[in-house]
């Protein structure tokens, strides 16, 4: 192992899907984490149906509760590839929409960039936790999805809700349930003024 | 008259849409691992090096380092004497984006309509920027801009009176501004000067040259060197998760400009800085 793959192997904690309440519990900004289990691709056309079926009292097309959704919109995957080049992207974008689904049972998503405030209140509220993933390790991400299913919204190509099966997602907790905000301490902690 | 035949040139540009999104640019690759070396952090650390290892299994498994694999721009160099044949350019040149973006598999994101935002399904058409230059070459450069650090580029018009300082905090406020979001560490496009749209062009050609080769002129490189190192003093880090490494190089382009003018615009890549050339 090289030095920064054994200090990666030393500080990980394992969380397999769906999460629980308290395994979001012990988690906090900073801790590395791989995810193993079923996770959620669903980026902006899909959060958006999601919202409006939340909107309307509806059922949506899986169960959210314990959930992990990760923004991502995939390559298309080359002949024998379960997947293409599957990093994550700019979470904020999908920002209006995921109060509601924290609301309805989400507890974690994986994304890269800043969230809103209403987003980080609701994880507080309800008990949820953000990751980050390595943006533009698209190559290195696909690595750890298994399998990929379309279980929603066919129509949206790229956009569709998939069902992703992952072992040991690298990521890293950005947001946790206690108002953690990693973005915010680790920039405080290096910056030189 | 050089001839230069169209077929040759959507040959070339399907190539190198995909060979710069599968084969990350020595240059870049030589600033991830001085980074490497840079990053206190632990977090970072560790982020850099999947970044490394990210692009070492795209160029060896010959699939893109990115997801997101961009919206094709393409900068021509068209030498006043070469004659193209067998048809229209542009064409050729729209006609290598689709070949090379659907035999790579490299993700469509183009959408036809900035309203409508329906995807033409084959990342046509191309951002195109020509420059009549001297010869009889014709020299195409393919770099595919993703939209996490696209979307966090701005442009300001500043007044004379803000001059280099104004210039250099306007810069630095950007990349605070965009924190995360366009994946540090990234590498930071400045153009000064012209007129608006100069200068915005200018910031994307910045991002064409290798990264953290600096300005021929010595006082341009100068100011790269010291706007480097107060972006470095920001913090953010990579994936701005908190560290010492937020941008691999600044690279400025200049321009002369009006006696009221001094536009500035900071044109934002992420760590893939991708773009591949060819001359024909």
């Amino acid at each position: 192992m090289t030095p920064a793959e054994e200090e990666r192997a030393v500080s990980l904690k394992q969380v397999t899907t769906p999460l629980t309440d308290e395994v979001v519990s012990g988690l906090r900004a900073g801790d590395r984490v791989l995810i193993s289990g079923y996770i959620y691709a669903a980026r902006d056309a899909a959060h958006k149906r999601l919202y409006d079926l939340l909107q309307k009292g509806e059922e949506l097309p899986f169960d959210v509760r314990g959930a992990v959704v990760y923004y991502v919109g995939p390559t298309p995957p080359k002949p024998g590839q379960v997947i293409g080049s599957a990093g994550p992207t700019t979470s904020g974008r999908m920002d209006p929409y995921t109060p509601a689904l924290i609301r309805a049972g989400l507890k974690g998503m994986i994304g890269k960039g800043l969230r809103s405030e209403a987003v980080k209140q609701a994880m507080r509220e309800y008990g949820a936790v953000y990751f980050a993933a390595v943006g533009g390790a698209g190559a290195l991400i696909a690595r750890s999805i298994v399998d990929s299913e379309v279980v929603a919204y066919e129509d949206l190509g790229a956009e569709a809700i998939r069902r992703l099966r992952v072992e040991n997602f690298p990521v890293v907790v950005v947001n946790d349930r206690y108002g953690g905000d990693l973005y915010e301490e680790g920039k405080i902690r290096y910056r030189l003024e | 008259m050089r001839e230069v035949d169209v077929a040759q040139v959507a040959e070339a540009v399907a190539r190198l849409c995909q060979e710069a999104n599968m084969d990350l640019g020595e240059d870049a690759f030589a600033a991830l691992e001085r980074a490497l070396e840079q990053e206190e952090s632990p977090v970072g650390k560790d982020i850099i090096g999947q970044l490394i290892e990210n692009a070492r299994l795209a160029r060896k498994e010959w699939v893109p380092m990115c997801q997101d694999t961009g919206v094709a721009v393409v900068l021509v160099d068209v030498g006043q004497d070469v004659h193209v044949v067998g048809g229209s350019l542009e064409d050729a040149i729209n006609a290598g984006v689709r070949k090379g973006y659907k035999e790579g598999y490299l993700r469509k994101s183009v959408v036809g309509d900035p309203f409508e935002r329906k995807n033409t399904g084959d990342n046509a058409p191309a951002v195109i920027h020509y420059r009549v230059v001297p010869g009889d070459k014709l020299k195409i450069t393919v770099l595919p801009k993703g939209a996490g650090s696209e979307n966090m580029s701005a442009l300001k018009m500043l007044t004379p009176a803000d001059g280099l300082e104004g210039v250099m905090d306007f810069v630095v406020q950007v990349v605070d501004e965009a924190g995360s979001n366009p994946c540090p560490p990234i590498i930071v496009g400045v153009g000064v000067g012209g007129t608006m749209e100069q200068a915005a062009l200018l910031a994307k050609r910045a991002l064409a040259r290798p990264v953290g080769q600096p300005h021929p002129r010595p006082e341009i490189a100068g100011i790269e060197e010291k706007l480097l190192e107060r972006i470095n003093r920001l913090g953010i880090g990579p994936q701005g998760l908190g560290g010492r490494v937020t941008a691999l190089a600044v690279h400025m382009e200049v321009y002369p400009t009006h006696i009221a003018c001094l536009p500035v615009a900071v044109n934002l890549q992420c760590h893939a800085a991708r773009h591949k050339e060819a001359v024909l």
